[in-house]
């Protein structure tokens, strides 16, 4: 890589909430922006390059047949792919429309029905092109995508999670919330890099950072079951934010 | 002929993909302004239907990653007038402080990291730093400092995890809160040099004349809840909302547009506040904008981002009052039971008032979900704008055209700011299409 690398971030169906991450880095943003080309950012500047890009980070899940052609655009013209979030990851909380009728869902939010919107289902950029990375999360964890950039524009090999959050709940010290309080909690069953904040908040996970690697969830989820957790509760937590991933989906197609 | 072409937009707007600005003339006269907004619909609504309504303040921020904090609110607002919970005072002091944590990151991002460039006529913040270093590290302390307010309330900046029915998860020790007062007291000196140099842009004028919509609270400066006012002297509860609006599609845009029952825009948002609720402002806010010569009635909307920094003012000084009054409370949440009904919620976010209703069954689950973003509420308004602006695009030289077209729309601040940062223009005139890729 001559030169500064350049980097392109784009953003399909979501709240915006990981790309605003980035401007959250308050203190390391302006360094940040000082050791790469920002070609494309729509969120921060009004200036637009174009490809080429050595480090794309895409944003929000493909719903549309337009996403389809600019995810494909996109894809062409970078080095490297990372989806950002679990929107780009697994289709998001908008993937909860793969589960039903798209025309209910269509009718509760435009009565009148008078333009065809958006495409059957929500899903990860993964089934359209290739992705090196994700970062996951709902939003991303702001520390890892600093991280994530800061190795990138050393040409560094980025670290990313496999555990669970249990372990970084043993890591903060925190009491377990379902050994000690029967609370559902999704957390042996979630990727790490949030910190373990929910559990540090005394609530149960709700898996925002979607499955972690090699999870188990029927046998989880019976365990749970067996301490008194309605499977109805936990359903509902896994019917959030990453329900389109593969093993949280897998695990919900066995319940219908 | 010219018609033919402008059925053509929608494939533009593939190309930009987001949100993007019409307008048809004829070298005098405008014909039409269109403001689409592209973004895919995510329904919402229709997938709370069914749902536990626990699990509401968990799913609706993520419509907004900018202002979750106020979907978390109007949702408990609804919810909690429904199920007759009386939310612990200190407890609803830190929801205060979280939503004025809110208040103070999305209006300084909206402030000198959106607008700014705009006015300085440059591309971004990064830009905005070459010239003007101190004024961009001050921003940026204070973006902090609300994402600070957020992470210690509600455990991260975006989408907080602390809300809950009947109160948070966890309330803060004291501490934690009281050792950001410095930070806070060293900001509130920065305040005044942040106010002039917002003042100090050079700014556009639009003459107008727009029905206000805000909550007004007999107590303070509405932002947490209330009844909802307009500037044509109608002030009714939540309940009353959708019998004084109306929400209609438009065959040219993914997002609803809001009207007066009698078919006039209006607006949400600073505009509104400010102008409704001057008296209630906090003393020091207040006394910077009189200082200023900002006084309602004030309604050219290039003057909002002005007012947005009055409230920041404001917010920050709120922020210390409220950290000084919190004592931890002994229980962070109050328990409450199930009741079948229909409930409604408002607050003020940051771009304007956001409303909730839910129709929940005895079982506690969500029967019919209704959400109206203050964006939906601003977006006929906001053509209004352009329509009014017109004489002076249609003059202008292109760059100019463009710049005074993507500011009418920032000045709402709409939550679409990703995509009406990068408009699409287009200026029509009887056969001619501009095409402004960018």
């Amino acid at each position: 890589m001559a030169g500064k690398p350049s980097v392109g971030v784009f953003k399909f169906s979501s709240c915006d909430g990981c790309q605003l991450s980035l401007l959250d880095a308050e203190d390391q943003l302006l360094p940040l922006l000082g050791k790469v080309e920002l070609r494309d950012f729509l969120e921060a500047t009004s200036a637009s390059a174009g490809g080429p890009y050595d480090l794309a980070l895409v944003e929000g899940s493909i719903t549309t047949a337009e996403d389809v052609e600019r995810i494909m655009h996109i894809r062409k013209e970078s080095r490297t792919l990372v989806a950002i979030g679990a929107c780009a990851a697994a289709g998001g909380i908008q993937a909860l429309r793969n589960w039903g009728s798209m025309r209910t869902f269509e009718a509760a939010s435009y009565p009148e029905q008078k333009v065809a919107r958006a495409m059957e289902k929500s899903l990860p950029v993964s089934d359209f092109v290739k992705v090196d990375a994700e970062l996951r999360g709902c939003p991303v964890s702001k520390g890892q995508l600093v991280q994530f950039l800061a190795a990138a524009t050393r040409g560094a090999k980025p670290r990313f999670p496999t555990n669970a959050v249990c372990f970084e709940c043993k890591r903060v010290g925190n009491p377990c919330v379902v050994v000690a309080g029967n609370t559902p909690c999704l957390g042996p069953v979630t990727a790490d890099g949030c910190g373990a904040i929910c559990p540090s908040f005394g609530r149960g996970c709700y898996g925002c950072f979607g499955p972690s690697d090699d999870v188990n969830l029927e046998s989880y989820v019976s365990w749970l079951q067996s301490k008194g957790v309605k499977r109805e509760v936990i359903e509902g937590l896994v019917r959030m934010f990453n329900s389109g991933s593969k093993e949280f989906r897998r695990w919900l197609e066995g319940l219908e | 002929m010219s018609r033919k072409l402008v059925v053509d937009t929608g494939a533009l707007a593939r190309v930009e993909g987001e949100g993007s600005l019409w307008i048809e003339h004829d070298g005098a006269d405008v014909r039409s302004v269109q403001l689409k907004i592209f973004e895919p619909p995510r329904f919402f609504e229709g997938f709370l239907k069914g749902r536990r309504v626990e699990d509401i303040v968990d799913i609706v921020p993520r419509i907004c990653g900018i202002c979750p904090v106020a979907y978390q609110v109007s949702a408990l607002n609804a919810l909690e007038s429904l199920f007759g919970v009386e939310v612990d005072e200190q407890v609803r002091r830190l929801r205060r402080i979280l939503y004025l944590g809110e208040w103070i990151e999305s209006h300084s991002l909206h402030i000198y990291l959106l607008a700014a460039p705009d006015f300085l006529r440059v591309p971004d913040v990064a830009a905005i730093a070459a010239i003007a270093p101190n004024m961009v590290k001050d921003a940026l302390a204070l973006k902090r400092l609300g994402n600070g307010l957020l992470t210690v309330i509600g455990g991260r900046e975006i989408h907080p995890v602390s809300m809950r029915i009947g109160g948070l998860y966890r309330a803060p020790k004291r501490e934690s809160l009281a050792e950001m007062v410095p930070e806070i007291d060293r900001l509130r000196e920065t305040m005044e040099r942040m106010v002039r140099f917002v003042f100090s842009f050079e700014k556009p004028s639009l003459k107008r004349d727009p029905v206000l919509v805000s909550l007004r609270n007999p107590n303070r400066y509405a932002i947490d809840g209330g009844d909802v006012v307009t500037s044509r002297g109608l002030r009714f509860p939540p309940s009353s909302f959708e019998d004084n609006f109306v929400e209609t599609e438009v065959g040219y845009s993914n997002a609803l547009q809001s009207h007066l029952k009698d078919g006039t825009p209006y607006e949400v948002g600073p505009q509104a506040r400010f102008n409704l609720n001057f008296e209630q402002l906090n003393p020091v806010a207040k006394g910077m904008a009189k200082e200023m010569g900002l006084v309602p009635p004030v309604t050219d909307s290039f003057q909002t981002i002005c007012m947005r920094v009055i409230e920041a003012v404001h917010a920050l000084e709120e922020v210390r009052e409220e950290i000084e009054a919190y004592v931890q409370p002994s229980r962070s949440h109050a328990s409450y039971q199930y009741k079948a009904g229909t409930c409604y919620g408002v607050s003020e976010a940051p771009r304007g008032l956001l409303y909730h209703s839910y129709v929940v069954n005895a079982r506690g689950q969500v029967e019919r979900a209704k959400i109206v973003p203050p964006t939906a509420q601003n977006l006929a308004r906001i053509e209004e704008d352009v329509r009014l602006l017109a004489p002076q695009i249609i003059g202008a030289e292109e760059k100019e055209a463009k710049r005074l077209s993507e500011m009418a729309v920032r000045n709402y601040d709409p939550c679409i700011s990703c995509a009406t940062h990068f408009l699409n223009l287009e200026i029509t005139d009887f056969g001619k299409i501009t095409k402004d890729r960018d």
